[in-house]
């Protein structure tokens, strides 16, 4: 799939919401609208340091109808790869950056009878989108928001404007009391279930409602957060006739970048598939959520966006 | 250039269907080589490309008012040509969205459409309608948001909801169809309605297809050119109306053949639409005689080409086989053996003839 011209988005306002979250307000840097936004969709904003150029992916919060403005919410990450401490630190109100246009890998199921969406700390940002949506649709839902105990207050001011009865809770108790069993097991028939957060409570949500019986196509769950690095290595790019040394914080896919070669990505979560390169020699720690257990296990290919090497050396057909 | 619609032309009976110059220049014709066989011939939709046809979102051309008027026709003798599952109401209030949107910026001389909120007003000057209505209120419109805006549009439109890794096909409005029914169709998952089509599905066009598709993502819509043949200048060939237009099969005959015998080719562009994530499949019917492709060079070689060394299960499929040799007979005296350009332009802006 080709890329669609990014936009330019000049930063309107940024709000605190918390000692570790701040919510970023976009509008189009040359005027007018920007597309309707996909519910559940995200951006990718091109965050330029310096000589470092980073590319981050975020979910939007603003909703399918807002097309004045786009909302991200961002944490402050201790062990940020530099995306989220740039916006955090060096961006202000005015600033024009670059931002690729919505991609939307977590959508909300049209069949469904009722949503149960399960969000983790900072993983309620796509939940923040479908939430009008749903609304709009005058469907059946259910929402229940994991949160340490000092960020409750956070997230019930941003879930306030639509909780109009029992259905939206915030829980500050910890994943130990949370009855994740006993939530999936009262679902309706056809209820489709969607998490995002840290892999643990996506693992468990995923694991938990599979263990109950749950058709894998009612499951969703965003990757959100996934790579985090690891130990360097070296990719040889046979066709480019180029080596590149992938840093420990740096994605394969950022470091072929920063080589100067075009080499194909969506996503750049793991998840679109779009990113899938030929591997001639070495062995690939994979960490994508596209491809089959047994195209992983066949190590013939990798998905460069977040996989990386088991060892200390890739070869590539790029 | 200001289009000259032709409000009172036929598409059936008298069929007093008739293109202008301009019009057959327009033409997306179909074949980029003098050989055709099954592909994934997929590209981006932008703007620009080969011929008129491709320079907007939704294609308008001389026939517009007339093509709106036989789909009233058609939808009274027959309301479910047009059809929508209860669960894609999302996914009809993003088409009326998009194609409003698309045909106000395209051609504004002809379509506006102004907001105040969720307050939309919507005008549509050839066909004289001025609308208000509140967006994502369906009881606001004269019929469901999808049927409203499809009847204003040129060409068959279905949409696709996109569940457990396949593509459904929920909906559509199908007036202009290549003989498919989406009464017969509608509910069927993407290698369900493609089953009749010989050869594609062992070549893995379908499989690789899905997969794409599956992928296509708002703001990046895409397009393919599909064809086949139909005797007059009929756009209703469906399946329910066979008896009709079935026999119109033995009528081709070497003095009438070049008039009555057409290239039917559909653009057909897929959007990913924001709120539903479902994709709106639009199937833009052309029909042009084989007496006007004559009129360019390079397409009356290439066609005569292509139909000359065309697979048989494929023109079978096509329905071809009763006047085939006839369209043959005619071109291959025009066929000087001249090599062709690649691609589809029709390399001149005048026409022969």
């Amino acid at each position: 799939m080709t890329a669609g011209a990014p936009l330019q988005v000049r930063v309107r306002d940024i709000v605190e919401l918390a000692p570790s979250l701040k919510r970023f307000s976009f509008e189009p840097a040359h005027g007018g609208l920007f597309p309707t936004p996909p519910a559940g969709g995200h951006v990718m904003l091109t965050l330029r340091d310096g000589a470092r150029v980073m590319k981050n992916a975020y979910s939007l919060v603003s909703p399918p109808m807002e097309r004045a403005r786009y909302d991200i919410i961002v944490r402050l990450v201790a062990q940020s790869r530099g995306g989220s401490d740039f916006l955090h630190r060096k961006v202000a109100p005015g600033d024009v950056l670059e931002m690729a246009r919505p991609v939307s890998l977590f959508p909300l199921a049209s069949s469904a009878k009722k949503h149960l969406l399960i969000g983790g700390g900072i993983g309620i940002t796509p939940l923040l989108s479908f939430l009008p949506e749903m609304k709009a649709r005058g469907a059946r839902f259910e929402l229940h928001q994991l949160a340490t105990g000092e960020e409750v207050p956070v997230f019930e001011r941003l879930l306030a404007p639509y909780a109009t009865g029992e259905e939206i809770r915030v829980h500050g108790g910890g994943r130990a009391a949370f009855d994740l069993a006993g939530l999936l097991s009262r679902q309706p028939l056809g209820t489709h279930v969607y998490v995002c957060g840290p892999h643990a409570l996506m693992d468990a949500v995923t694991g938990t409602a599979a263990a109950l019986g749950w058709p894998r196509g009612k499951i969703h769950k965003e990757s959100f957060g996934g790579a985090t690095g690891g130990l360097p290595f070296r990719a040889v790019l046979r066709r480019s006739g180029i080596e590149v040394e992938v840093g420990e914080t740096q994605t394969l896919l950022e470091a072929i970048e920063a080589a100067g070669v075009a080499a194909p990505c969506l996503c750049r979560g793991g998840a679109c598939g779009e990113c899938v390169t030929p591997v001639i020699e070495g062995e690939v720690d994979h960490r994508d959520d596209f491809l089959s257990a047994e195209e992983k296990a066949g190590g013939k290919v990798v998905m460069t966006c977040v996989s990386r090497a088991r060892g200390p050396r890739l070869v590539l057909d790029l | 250039m200001t289009v000259q619609f032709k409000p009172a032309e036929t598409f059936r009976d008298t069929f007093t269907y008739r293109k202008s110059p301009e019009d057959i220049l327009r033409f997306p014709f179909p074949f980029p080589e003098d050989e055709y066989m099954y592909s994934v011939n997929i590209e981006p939709h932008v703007r620009g490309g080969p011929t008129a046809a491709f320079q907007a979102a939704f294609d308008i051309d001389e026939h517009y008012i007339a093509e709106c008027r036989e789909r009233e026709r058609v939808l009274k003798e027959d309301p479910k040509r047009c059809q929508v599952l209860p669960h894609m109401m999302a996914a009809e209030w993003d088409s009326l969205e998009l194609i409003m949107e698309s045909l106000a910026q395209d051609y504004p001389e002809h379509f506006s459409l102004t907001k105040a909120g969720d307050l939309w007003t919507w005008v549509n000057r050839p066909l004289n309608i001025h609308q208000s209505f509140t967006f994502g209120k369906a009881e606001t419109l004269p019929c469901g948001p999808f049927e409203y805006i499809t009847r204003q549009a040129q060409g068959d439109f279905t949409l696709q909801d996109q569940r457990d890794d396949n593509l459904f096909v929920d909906g559509g409005m199908v007036t202009t169809q290549a003989d498919w029914s989406l009464e017969f169709d509608i509910g069927m998952s993407f290698h369900e309605w493609h089953g009749p089509v010989p050869l594609a599905h062992e070549k893995g066009v379908f499989d690789r297809a899905l997969k794409y598709l599956l992928r296509l993502q708002c703001g990046q819509p895409v397009r393919r050119l599909n064809w086949t043949m139909t005797v007059n200048p009929r756009l209703d060939t469906s399946p329910e109306n066979y008896p009709v237009w079935g026999p119109d099969k033995a009528s081709v005959t070497p003095d009438n053949v070049a008039e009555k015998v057409h290239l039917r080719v559909e653009l057909q562009t897929l959007y990913r639409l924001p709120r539903s994530n479902a994709i709106l499949f639009g199937i833009r019917c052309y029909l042009t005689s084989v007496a006007d492709i004559a009129r360019v060079p390079k397409w009356r070689r290439r066609l005569h080409r292509v139909l000359r060394d065309l697979h048989p299960d494929i023109a079978a499929y096509k329905g071809l086989p009763r006047f085939r040799q006839t369209v043959l007979d005619y071109l291959a005296p025009l066929d000087d053996g001249e090599p062709t350009s690649k691609g589809i332009a029709p390399d001149t802006d005048v026409l022969a003839g």
